[in-house]
């Protein structure tokens, strides 16, 4: 996302800054002051603060005392708090190619149409990106519920409890799938519209069925929108909070209070007040987030230098 | 990348050659996509027609069963408890409204900053806006509410408003739509002509943006219409919550005492005001689309 190419706004006629070069580089500082205050107050000083806290550790009888990276070392030894990092892990490499996979073909399919049922249908697809993650969750609980459900009337007594333990994994993806596969495919859909037709023409010039442009025209063009959702799953899979939160007392005991990381950090620090120790367990768990985001884009740049 | 290719995506599906559909299964395709998004919606509404005892008798969770309540379960909905849900609803349209509009307004002035002045320490700037992209925000709540506690701010609206302010994806795309939209020239001609900074940037450049503040209005008033994590952590008063909180509680209360005594039902309720709280945003979507479909290509650019 980095290589945004910007022309520089002006060309200094000569090395020496004029006033005007002063007066335009003051201008935009302001424009930029009033984000880059609420940046520094509200992102810069909690990061900050948290990792300041997680040094801390707070006892009863001991006051709170410098604890160095002892935090780390519990929280890097806590089964909790990596079975949750290992569950965030496993659904985002189930998760995110199923859901790419959903919006990148209903996008395509859609690109091909252009009349007014592929309208609607880009629009109902879409549609559950307006509804907030809570009552999407409530929603799929209420159709897994055995008491509303559909499930028991169309499978009778055999019907799968998606909110079991064996089951929840699948029935949390379907709900998130549900919630944002719509709006990947928007972007996706955004960015074939994006592709000058004319290449569609030479491409069946020289005898390309369909599928060959999708599969080299199409989908290579649109690299960049599916390493930005690519990204953008990543970092919302990873901090999963909402649906199992909201799905919890409905399953039955199947989300536990350490189910996934954010959901363990927010019952330490808001059930048991361990401040300390949830700052380090989120610290780390934004850090994981960063460097994995962070591998992941150098990786597929430089696969993208070959374009 | 030029003006003109930002604004093909813009158009819908004018000027495309419309190809013959030869495939019956890409509607077969479609089709089921639909039913597919539609369905817990779908479930919502009928859900919301029933009472109480025809919606646990689970005969027909899909279809319309019993006498048509939807009315009952409204009036039931908004004088529960001193109608507290419109309070709710209330406090949603507030935070989302002073939350979405202020990140919208900070985005809005600082992409057209980055994009237009090549003032000192800019790239460094950019740079550190990109990383703070990848920050997972929920990991910015615990000790965002351990300072606020500090400051005797939780428990307010500010302890949702303030931190909703903050959208560095905002700003990224108001970087890269402001970078391509509004040209040089433009704003060059009209500082010869002796418009201030401040003028131009007002109107030269900001009805050019158009399509890009109003995707990021729409993204940041979603974000903080749909956010849970943060008003769960930072309010105590039930009087507060926001639309999202307030119907957790309902759903924590209802599940705990399953069944429940005379009187409406929690789960009807928790049912039509799920359905009611959707509304709002469903209609913004459907009224604004041609603005954000294509401002919603934006970040895709490179």
């Amino acid at each position: 996302m980095a290589d945004v190419a910007t022309a520089p706004a002006t060309k200094p006629a000569t090395r020496k800054r004029t006033a005007r070069e002063r007066q335009h580089s003051r201008t935009g500082w302001l424009f930029v002051a009033p984000f880059g205050v609420v940046f520094v107050v509200f992102l810069v000083t909690p990061l900050v603060y948290a990792f300041y806290l997680s040094l801390f550790s707070k006892g009863l009888a001991t006051g709170t005392a410098f604890a160095g990276v002892n935090n780390y070392i519990r929280a890097f030894t806590d089964p909790s708090f990596l079975k949750g990092v290992w569950f965030v892990v496993r659904f985002s490499i189930v998760l995110i190619p199923v859901q790419m996979l959903v919006s990148l073909a209903a996008a395509l399919v859609l690109d091909n149409l252009t009349n007014r049922f592929a309208r609607f249908a880009r629009l109902m697809i879409f549609l559950p990106y307006a509804v907030p993650a809570v009552i999407g969750a409530l929603m799929w609980g209420f159709l897994y519920s055995p008491s509303f459900g559909p499930l028991e009337q169309l499978f009778g007594a055999d019907a799968p409890f998606l909110l079991s333990p064996d089951n929840i994994f699948y029935g949390l993806m379907n709900v998130v799938t549900w919630q944002w596969a719509g709006y990947y495919m928007i972007i996706i859909y955004a960015a074939l519209r994006g592709i000058d037709p004319t290449i569609y023409e030479a491409a069946k010039i020289d005898g390309a069925n369909a599928w060959q442009v999708a599969l080299r025209i199409k989908i290579p063009m649109v690299r960049s929108a599916l390493v930005l959702i690519l990204v953008f799953a990543l970092i919302g899979t990873l901090q999963f909070f909402t649906e199992p939160q909201v799905l919890g007392p409905v399953a039955n005991g199947t989300i536990t209070p350490d189910f996934t990381p954010n959901i363990y950090a927010f019952n330490l620090a808001f059930k048991y007040a361990q401040f300390n120790y949830a700052s380090a367990i989120s610290f780390s768990l934004g850090a994981i987030v960063f460097v994995g985001v962070y591998i992941f884009l150098f990786v597929t740049r430089k696969r993208g230098s070959v374009l | 990348m030029t003006t003109t290719r930002i604004t093909g995506r813009l158009t819908d599906d004018s000027g495309r050659r419309t190809r013959k559909p030869r495939n019956i299964l890409t509607y077969v395709f479609l089709g089921i996509l639909v039913v597919y998004f539609l369905v817990p919606l779908w479930f919502l509404f009928v859900a919301s027609t029933k009472d109480a005892p025809s919606l646990f008798s689970g005969d027909s969770a899909l279809w319309f069963s019993g006498e048509f309540n939807l009315f009952t379960n409204l009036s039931n909905l908004v004088t529960y408890n001193d109608g507290i849900y419109l309070r709710w609803i209330g406090n949603s349209a507030l935070y989302a409204f002073l939350g979405g509009l202020g990140a919208t307004v900070l985005a809005v002035l600082a992409g057209y900053g980055f994009a237009k002045y090549n003032f000192r320490g800019r790239d460094l700037s950019f740079a550190i806006l990109l990383g703070s992209v990848m920050v997972p925000l929920t990991a910015l709540v615990i000790p965002t509410f351990v300072l606020f506690s500090e400051l005797g701010l939780t428990d307010t609206i500010w302890a949702v408003i303030l931190p909703s302010l903050l959208s560095p994806f905002g700003v990224y795309l108001m970087r890269v739509y402001a970078a391509e939209a509004v040209p040089d020239e433009l704003l060059d001609a009209a500082r010869m002509d002796g418009a201030g900074e401040f003028r131009s940037f007002f109107q030269v450049a900001l009805p050019l943006m158009r399509p890009a503040v109003v995707t990021v209005l729409l993204l940041s008033v979603v974000g903080t219409w749909n956010n849970y994590f943060l008003p769960l952590a930072m309010l105590s008063n039930s009087q507060l919550y926001p639309i999202t909180v307030g119907i957790g509680l309902w759903q924590g209360l209802a599940s705990q005492n399953n069944g429940g005594g005379g009187g409406p039902s929690l789960w009807t309720l928790i049912i039509v005001g799920s359905l009611i709280s959707i509304i709002p945003l469903i209609i913004a979507f459907l009224s604004l689309q041609k603005y954000w479909q294509g401002g919603l290509a934006i970040g895709s650019l490179k």
